[in-house]
């Protein structure tokens, strides 16, 4: 008999980790970035939607470790770990940081979705976690799906359908 | 150094009101320049504040995942903040068709469309933002409305990038617009939906423009 797995629901700045036959996924992806670390073997997989580059951009102290690229990836890591993954096996996979809107303004912010990506990638690469796959940029918003059995991560995006990469 | 949850402490009933108030003329405005426009009675939604965790933000815009077409724009000057004006794409297709008059289906002509529904971003926008400069007496501008159609957690989520540095929560003020004449059934129903988020540093301006303290 195969189990019907569940699906995990990752909300804005927020993470979550789960093991197959659950699916794990967030939802309305714009500048955010969707970031997936798993392990094929023990077919776990841990999901973050973060919202800033680096938690040192926070003007106040205390607040959501996984709205920032680096402690976001931080947690998961140790997350997975706790929960059996091995961190030299440990891969990923991106998609978000689009530019939702073109327009000049003096705010830095609005060149957020770029940063973020940058941010994200100097933190995996430190940590030596292999990018095997990333859908990211352009001016679409995305709500992608982990399935922790195939690691394949399901995109859908207005207008364009589906894809699976 | 206070953390996150003075922020928001900062904000109580009064100050809830006040900002309660800006929604309300801002979309009234907004209202009177949408129904001569369209020369049909528009009305507004008795307006809401509400302190809520991000997450709840999108679900007050119908969910993270919802496609909609949102004209967006960011206000500079001496309160900056972000703007949004929601509304579901059949909404949007119904605004064009009001404006230009053309009963056709717009798909075939999304250059129209486009520049209809930008126009249309424009009058709310604009009426909104003067009626928050006059209310405030103070100095904003802002830049060219953005139209996109996509997800409301993607838009959305621009108007909380300032606000996620000092807070996990945000305040949404949120008014609505609906056809008046109440004519024509479900079809011909509009309605749209104000978010207006002023960065952090802008509550505090806000609210000394109208002599009221932030920590009342």
């Amino acid at each position: 008999m195969i189990k019907e797995g569940q699906v995990l629901r990752i909300g804005i700045g927020d993470m979550g980790i789960v093991h197959s036959p659950d699916l794990i996924r967030t939802s309305g992806l714009g500048s955010c970035v969707g970031i997936v670390l798993y392990d094929e073997v023990k077919k776990l997989a841990g999901m973050a939607h973060i919202m800033l580059p680096e938690a040192a951009l926070a003007k106040k102290q205390g607040l959501k470790r996984a709205k920032y690229a680096d402690t976001a990836i931080e947690d998961l890591l140790a997350g997975l770990k706790g929960a059996g993954a091995s961190s030299y096996r440990l891969k990923a996979k991106l998609a978000g940081g689009a530019q939702m809107f073109q327009f000049t303004s003096s705010n830095d912010m609005m060149r957020i979705g770029p940063r973020n990506v940058e941010a994200v990638k100097k933190n995996l690469q430190s940590l030596h976690i292999p990018i095997l796959a990333e859908d990211l940029g352009g001016r679409s918003g995305r709500t992608i799906e982990f399935h922790p059995d195939t690691a394949e991560l399901h995109i859908r995006k207005v207008n364009q359908g589906e894809s699976v990469i | 150094m206070s953390n996150s949850k003075d922020f928001m402490e900062g904000f109580g009933p009064l100050q809830l009101d006040v900002l309660k108030e800006i929604g309300n003329i801002g979309s009234g405005h907004a209202a009177t320049s949408l129904s001569k426009l369209l020369q049909k009675k528009i009305e507004m939604h008795v307006p809401g504040v509400e302190v809520v965790d991000f997450d709840q933000v999108m679900e007050l815009a119908g969910g993270a995942d919802k496609e909609v077409v949102s004209v967006f724009q960011r206000m500079e000057g001496e309160a900056p903040g972000t703007m949004f004006f929601i509304m579901p794409p059949s909404q949007a297709h119904h605004f064009v068709k009001l404006m230009t008059n053309v009963s056709e289906d717009l798909e075939d002509d999304a250059e129209m469309a486009m520049s209809a529904l930008q126009e249309l971003g424009n009058i709310l926008s604009g009426a909104y933002l003067t009626a928050l400069c006059d209310f405030t007496e103070l100095d904003l501008q802002s830049t060219v409305p953005s139209i996109s159609q996509d997800m409301v957690g993607a838009i959305l989520s621009m108007g909380l990038i300032e606000l996620s540095q000092v807070s996990d929560a945000a305040i949404v003020i949120k008014t609505s617009l609906i056809d008046g004449d109440g004519e024509g059934g479900e079809d011909e129903f509009l309605e749209g939906h104000f978010f207006l988020f002023p960065d952090p540093p802008s509550y505090q301006k806000i609210f000394s423009s109208l002599g009221v303290r932030e920590d009342d």
